[in-house]
């Protein structure tokens, strides 16, 4: 197997692992991220590591009237795409701030949302190639230390629902990854249960055999799709009482 | 958080940071002592104190230059990924110690040897340059001629954090190994073939430290070249740098501290003795079997049990080794501790100012701990020191600062440096502490 992954958000220690775990695979890859000079590092480790072809793209998920030229500056149309923007922002800020909890909303949803769906049209007119979206266990049931964010992945894993429905009689693949805690930069620092958090190169692993053997909604650690089965089936009088 | 090294005694509560770029291990610096942590396959306290900081975020491959097999990368990398990213372009590290799970920052701190160490010398023998942050956070390359370089070789990272070295390697034909095997029936055939295997490229032996009287020192002496092309089968010469997967099964859990006990290791040592006497004497194996056999078994020091073990590892000098060896080994067998790994290896001239190697035999124990093994290894300290031997720090979790002091003088100079120049209050592991470095 092998080809062109392009990922989006290229930065992140998840994005990192799935471009290593790719290129291991024999993909050429593009990252792209808002600030591509940052990215050069990690592209180089990618090519002395992999021998694979690695280039560097600035894509703001903000810039959402930009996404077409973007596509189109890309010197290959990749045959998967990997969405991996993530911001998780601040939840006290974003209950306080329009502006601090839109900044939340649009990187977790509408840009990737918009993206995916740009890349998914050009993926159908071809009649090849796979999307796939990071999204959360957030987004399963909003809560209250972070549903701004929950709320923003919630729309984003929605989306990924409608769009592989839409497309599930042809040959482009969407799958939705929730991966659970991750040890990441992002979660640095947070007292997480060493059970329930997987390490980036194990989400990269399993977005890999999501993609073979053609998964539609992955969580990563197993135990995650019981905790949230648990999670969305209390009972609202219940879950709202609850501090999780 | 309690750290450990591979041996996993002692148990040192400390706080372990993992800074993300240079400019975070700087404010961290700032803060107060603390000591690098590769791997964590220093077998006792060498990368443990109160504030050990992981270099697991300097882990870039920087550049390779495929004329003269120069790589430069962050210290944080294995010899496992450097293996995995250029031994398919027939490229393979210089030196390399028996796991590939260490960091090229662990390997150039304790200037680490290998099988071919007799005639390669050691690690550092490879090293270009390092880049080390001292304790003021800025980072200094020095290469050999340097007094940073040479204090660092061997420095057990008491002289700043290693942040990046230029290493060279060797080329290879494919990742095969021809290796030839001897049964030595006792420690005289050992070292008689150590001489004679004085020109191979690798050379070591696994030895029976259960073994007593006539068969004492009994051991299956193991040499190897890298096969070139033409002396793989038809089969392998397609694709030469594939060779089987090495290692999956794992320790899932500690076994109980009685399970390796004087019978069961004295049993264990004499089926490998004898299954090894009935291999082939020469035969064609996998760089991951003959480099790295422990490898295959992840976590295979968990075998020990919940309390850990310790590694005792010595180098008698050539003027009286035979004795000394023979002291050594005869107290282990009077005890009845037996180890259930031990390894002995000839060293080549070392000329450093820290490393462990010296012209002689080197000989690597593990003992579980237990007060038998914590009576014994002083003893085995003092015939070492007797017949003019030293000890290697990579693999040291219980030696007292006045060992070392009578042993490896050069241990002092490297104090008082410290001292004079302020690292002495920057770098600081449990190990330095107890040392009194």
């Amino acid at each position: 197997m092998s080809g062109v992954v392009l990922i989006l958000g290229a930065r992140s220690d998840i994005a990192l692992a799935c471009a290593s775990r790719y290129a291991t695979g024999g993909y050429s890859v593009q990252l792209a991220a808002r600030d591509p000079a940052t990215l050069e590092a990690a592209a180089q480790d990618l090519r002395l590591r992999h021998r694979v072809g690695v280039s560097c793209h600035a894509f703001d998920v903000l810039d959402t009237p930009g996404f077409v030229s973007f596509l189109e500056s890309l010197p290959e149309q990749p045959d998967v795409a990997i969405c991996a923007v993530g911001f998780m922002g601040d939840q006290q800020t974003s209950q306080r701030d329009p502006q601090a909890a839109a900044l939340v909303m649009r990187s977790n949803f509408e840009g990737p949302a918009l993206i995916l769906g740009l890349l998914a049209e050009r993926f159908e007119a071809r009649g090849h190639g796979a999307i796939i979206g990071i999204s959360s266990v957030a987004g399963d049931r909003g809560r209250a230390s972070n549903y701004v964010y929950g709320a923003a992945k919630a729309g984003f894993t929605a989306f990924l629902s409608g769009l592989r429905n839409r497309l599930a009689r042809g040959p482009v693949q969407v799958i939705t990854v929730k991966p659970g805690f991750v040890a990441t930069k992002m979660t640095e620092g947070l007292p997480l249960n060493p059970r329930l958090t997987a390490q980036p190169s194990e989400v990269a692993e399993a977005i890999w055999h999501a993609q073979i053997k053609r998964r539609d909604v992955i969580y990563v650690r197993r135990i995650w799709r019981l905790v949230m089965a648990i999670i969305t089936a209390l009972p609202e009088r219940l879950f709202k009482k609850t501090r999780l | 958080m309690q750290l450990s090294g591979w041996g996993r005694y002692p148990r040192t509560e400390g706080r372990l940071s993992a800074p993300r770029d240079a400019a975070a291990l700087a404010t961290l610096l700032a803060e107060g002592p603390v000591i690098a942590r590769g791997m964590g396959r220093a077998y006792g306290d060498s990368a443990s104190g109160a504030h050990a900081v992981s270099t697991r975020h300097f882990n870039r491959m920087i550049a390779f230059d495929e004329g003269t097999g120069q790589l430069i990368a962050d210290s944080g990398v294995t010899l496992g990924e450097v293996i995995a990213a250029f031994l398919p372009l027939g490229w393979f590290p210089s030196v390399t110690p028996g796991t590939q799970f260490v960091s090229l920052g662990g390997a150039i701190a304790a200037d680490v040897h290998g099988k071919n160490h007799h005639v390669e010398g050691s690690f550092g023998a490879f090293v270009d340059w390092i880049e080390v942050m001292g304790a003021d956070g800025t980072i200094t390359r020095c290469a050999p001629g340097d007094e940073l370089f040479h204090w660092t070789l061997g420095g057990m990272g008491l002289t700043g954090v290693i942040l990046r070295a230029a290493i060279r390697l060797r080329r290879v034909q494919s990742g095969w190994i021809r290796q030839r095997t001897l049964a030595a029936p006792n420690l005289d055939a050992a070292l008689k073939a150590f001489e004679d295997t004085a020109q191979a490229t690798y050379s070591m032996a696994w030895i029976d430290c259960a073994a007593s009287g006539p068969t004492m020192g009994r051991s299956i002496v193991m040499s190897g070249e890298h096969a070139i092309r033409s002396e793989l089968p038809a089969a392998l010469r397609a694709k030469p740098f594939e060779t089987p997967a090495h290692g999956s099964p794992r320790v899932p859990f500690d076994l109980p501290g009685f399970a390796l006990n004087p019978w069961s290791i004295r049993a264990f040592n004499s089926v490998y003795y004898w299954s090894g006497a009935r291999k082939p004497p020469s035969s064609l194996v996998g760089w991951g079997p003959f480099f790295y056999p422990l490898d295959a078994i992840r976590d295979w020091n968990r075998i020990y049990g919940r309390k850990g073990f310790m590694q005792f590892q010595c180098v008698v000098p050539l003027e009286s080794h035979a004795e000394g060896l023979r002291a050594i080994l005869g107290a282990i067998s009077r005890t009845g501790a037996g180890s259930f790994l031990a390894v002995l290896k000839r060293f080549g001239p070392q000329d450093s100012r820290l490393s462990f190697p010296m012209e002689g035999y080197t000989l690597a124990l593990d003992f579980p701990l237990n007060d038998r093994s914590l009576t014994l290894m002083p003893e085995l300290d003092r015939i070492t020191a007797d017949h003019g031997g030293r000890f290697y720090l990579a693999k040291d979790s219980r030696m007292s600062a006045d060992t070392l002091r009578q042993t490896d003088p050069r241990w002092q100079a490297f104090a008082s440096m410290r001292r004079e120049s302020g690292l002495a209050g920057a770098f600081v592991s449990a190990q330095s502490t107890r040392l009194g470095l």
